[in-house]
């Protein structure tokens, strides 16, 4: 992208930090979730902030928040892609059936093993990690980040009602794995 | 309303986006249906468990640097406060310490801006959870903790004794460069005292303002910058100043 004369303009530097790099483990948090690769996720969120940055001068809104994540996203898109070609890393794999997967489905697919044990930070990220990609995002947009339906439809680019169906199907997944996990420490 | 439409509404009620009809419709579904009122208390334990058990991640100080690096540093502004001149901040971990420049040395006239970055890093510090990265109350477990993250570690001392008691310590960010923090107690009062590396080994004496209502006691001594935050009087943090210069210049 070419540069701009206001990319070296320290005052607009100075409101873009004040402004974007409240949001770092946020952006951070995110990215790790998305790429599940903490490297990746380093590189995605850099790069996630140098872009902000360049559209600083033209950004109105919406909340400083889900800009810098919708932004984000799309630098994930393309990491996606790279892996996808490069064929070094497990492809995402979300058929396009997978919206009308019956809810049950995936939690038999759950590694045994990857099942929360509360109050353990580390089984509840490998848990959301076993969520397929689209249902991952909106999870943890909304359970992690806090960011209202409205808000994640923006940043993942579908309508609200998928943003809904997407976390219903999240929640009853997670909810399967933790039951069964319940059963099997009987 | 049946089970299928109460299954998606649900966790709009959970989320807080349902509208006031559509919540009593949900409830009274819930009221009359275990399958779905079970659902609702595991769905609402889920969040909770994931809200409490810190599934989110902090990011790589290193990351933070590499993004300060690539971002047009602030430019100094003239400013009337001369008399500070010869003042000099010495970076810490900074991305041009990575690449073997050490000492960075700051325009006098930044006094005034870096005054108020020690005031905003003291506030980010006491919001929860951002205190310390180590803690301790012990010197020889808080002082270790900074070698290999700063250039120059801090001097920790313990003034125990002397009624400020040592919580621990912590990297943080002033002048967009990594910066020691070592931090005490007084009652309920946090101090925050930042460290940096100068180029000027000279001993300056302290002088104490106050920046949007906290006492700022700054000095420098044997080629380190010194600042001390707090919301404490100003004597107390004199007080604290002078026991901790004291301290460093008895032999340990």
């Amino acid at each position: 992208m070419p540069s701009k004369a206001s990319d070296h303009d320290p005052e607009k530097a100075r409101r873009f930090r004040e402004a974007a790099l409240p949001y770092l483990d946020d952006a951070y948090t995110l990215a790790r979730y998305l790429l599940r690769d903490a490297t990746d996720a380093e590189d995605a969120v850099q790069e996630c902030y140098l872009r902000a940055f360049r559209h600083f001068d033209s950004y109105r809104g919406p909340a400083m928040k889900p800009w810098l994540f919708a932004i984000l996203r799309n630098v994930c898109r393309a990491e996606y892609a790279r892996r996808a070609t490069a064929l070094t890393s497990p492809i995402e794999d979300v058929p396009e059936r997978a919206e009308q997967t019956p809810l049950w489905h995936e939690a038999q697919e759950t590694p045994e093993g990857q099942i929360i044990r509360a109050k353990d930070s580390h089984a509840i990220r490998r848990l959301i990690a076993t969520l397929a990609e689209p249902f991952r995002e909106a999870f943890v947009l909304r359970e992690i980040q806090n960011l209202s339906y409205r808000e994640i439809a923006d940043v993942a680019e579908v309508p609200v009602g998928t943003v809904m169906s997407r976390l219903a199907r999240a929640r009853a997944m997670l909810r399967s794995a933790w039951l069964a996990e319940q059963e099997q420490s009987k | 309303m049946t089970c299928d439409e109460a299954e998606v509404l649900l966790h709009a009620l959970i989320d807080g986006e349902l509208d006031a009809g559509h919540t009593r419709d949900v409830e009274n579904h819930v009221a009359g249906c275990s399958r779905c009122a079970a659902a609702l208390r595991d769905y609402r334990e889920l969040s909770r468990m994931v809200a409490e058990t810190g599934a989110r991640y902090t990011a790589p100080v290193a990351l933070r640097q590499r993004i300060e690096a690539a971002l047009p540093q602030p430019k100094a502004v003239p400013n009337r406060r001369a008399v500070l001149r010869g003042f000099a901040m010495g970076s810490a971990v900074s991305a041009l310490a990575a690449t073997g420049l050490v000492a960075i040395v700051l325009r006098n006239d930044d006094v005034d801006r870096i005054q108020s970055e020690v005031v905003s890093a003291h506030l980010r510090s006491l919001q929860a959870g951002h205190l310390t990265d180590v803690v301790s109350t012990d010197q020889h477990t808080v002082k270790p903790w900074f070698n290999g993250k700063l250039d120059v570690s801090p001097p920790v001392v313990d003034l125990t004794a002397q009624g400020f008691t040592l919580i621990g310590g912590r990297l943080d960010y002033v002048d967009a460069r990594a910066i020691g923090a070592v931090v005490y107690r007084r009652r309920q009062h946090i101090i925050n005292l930042f460290v940096a590396q100068t180029a000027n080994t000279e001993r300056r004496s302290a002088r104490i303002d106050t920046v949007q209502g906290f006492n700022i006691r700054h000095w420098s001594d044997r080629g380190l910058n010194y600042w001390a935050v707090s919301d404490l009087a100003k004597d107390e943090l004199s007080d604290f100043g002078e026991k901790f210069e004291s301290a460093m210049r008895s032999p340990r």
